[in-house]
């Protein structure tokens, strides 16, 4: 076992670091009308974290304080949340990074809350599953790729971490609960560019909906604040092109209407 | 893997299916409130403010033609109303509106239909460089008429 890091070498430090930041955090518990907000003060260092405050706040000030976070690399998704009405992952978001001196955080937005930071991710799902589709793989694996002669790289559409933080920052989800979202049309785009076994046309024929590719309003807040790089705003557009080019081509009557 | 369908059934609305609702969504404050947002939700914000915008100055210039009708005497008074300074700045604001409204949805579209997806945002600076432009120009020219 490793020894601990003394304070002074310690970048994610939350005390005896001689410089407090003020921290307005979103409450909420069951039975409260509305949230409301309550300040901390943290020691930071040049390293710490949203998510190293947060715990900090939890452990050395308010055991009341609720989050919900896991990884610490931002791989698990459970930490969005809105920092300063930014949506992003606490855990990779470091406090000296961050504009103003009084950091903001509240739970992501669009979603039943549950708790202070923490919301209920039944609908996020149900946007996966409710669709009958199947959305979501049995497996992420990729056999060993090499990128292509001429290609930049690998545009990464299937590693969605399920943090939620598109639909927070979408403002058609904000009105309609029944648009299908940015991460459920990014996973059906990604079926689509990849069907393995999954029958491609009616997850094509599923996005072609008015509750689906075409309610988008193209603000791209969705691919501005995902932390995968999944791209979601794009997908949308990918699915698109594939229905208006299918729909002139059955004008024309050489492809198939979805 | 999920159960796959046939692609028949009720479709999206969650609530026909009797799914559960999220009652903590943000509603219309989501779409005007552009604290932490970027580029992309100002231009949804404000196509959707000058759409509304044009569309109450449709029945107001509806409104105005109707003068017309009622003889020269009250459309020359208008017309010398529309010849004050301030009415004339109303001018350059329905000409923003339109070039706004109109520049911005030739991106909707050819983005929409999965053109330039990848340079969506150098096409909107450089259609608004376009507009500003062309607002600039109206402007003169509306001042110079006044």
């Amino acid at each position: 076992m490793s020894s601990p890091v003394e304070p002074a070498n310690d970048t994610h430090a939350t005390s005896g670091t001689g410089r407090s930041v003020r921290f307005r955090v979103s409450r909420f518990k069951r039975g409260d009308r509305k949230p409301h907000y309550q300040d901390y003060a943290v020691e930071v260092a040049p390293g710490t974290t949203v998510l190293d405050a947060l715990t900090a706040i939890r452990r050395d000030q308010d055991p009341t304080l609720i989050l919900r976070h896991s990884c610490y690399h931002a791989s698990c998704g459970t930490c969005g949340m809105r920092v300063n009405d930014t949506e992003v992952l606490a855990c990779v978001t470091e406090v000296a990074g961050l504009d103003g001196g009084t950091v903001k955080v509240d739970p992501i937005a669009n979603q039943r809350l549950v708790a202070d930071l923490v919301t209920d991710m039944v609908d996020f799902y149900d946007k996966f599953t409710a669709v009958d589709q199947p959305l979501v793989r049995d497996s992420d694996a990729i056999p060993a790729a090499t990128v292509p002669p001429g290609v930049p790289g690998f545009t990464r559409f299937e590693n969605c971490i399920e943090c939620g933080l598109c639909l927070s920052a979408c403002p058609i989800v904000a009105t309609d609960p029944r648009y299908l979202g940015p991460a459920g049309l990014a996973a059906a785009q990604r079926v689509l560019e990849e069907p393995r076994e999954a029958d491609a046309f009616s997850v094509l024929r599923l996005t072609d909906d008015p509750q689906a590719a075409w309610r988008c309003h193209l603000a791209f807040e969705c691919t501005a604040v995902c932390p995968s790089n999944v791209d979601p705003a794009g997908a949308i557009m990918f699915l698109r092109r594939r229905l208006a080019s299918d729909r002139v081509k059955s004008i024309f009557g050489s492809g198939r209407r979805p | 893997m999920s159960e796959r369908a046939t692609g028949a059934g009720p479709g999206l609305d969650l609530r026909a299916r009797g799914e559960r609702i999220s009652p903590r969504r943000r509603g219309a404050w989501g779409w005007v409130d552009v604290r932490g947002r970027r580029l992309g939700q100002w231009a949804f914000i404000l196509n959707r403010l000058t759409g509304l915008g044009l569309l109450v100055y449709l029945f107001l210039h509806l409104g105005v033609l109707s003068m017309l009708a009622v003889g020269p005497g009250a459309w020359d008074g208008f017309v010398s109303t529309a010849l004050t300074p301030a009415f004339l700045a109303l001018d350059v604001v329905l000409i923003f509106g339109l070039l706004f409204h109109g520049l911005n949805g030739l991106r909707i579209t050819l983005v929409g239909l999965g053109l330039v997806v990848n340079r969506q945002q150098a096409l909107f600076v450089a259609l608004m460089v376009f507009g500003a432009i062309a607002l600039l120009i109206a402007g003169l020219r509306i001042f110079a008429v006044g």
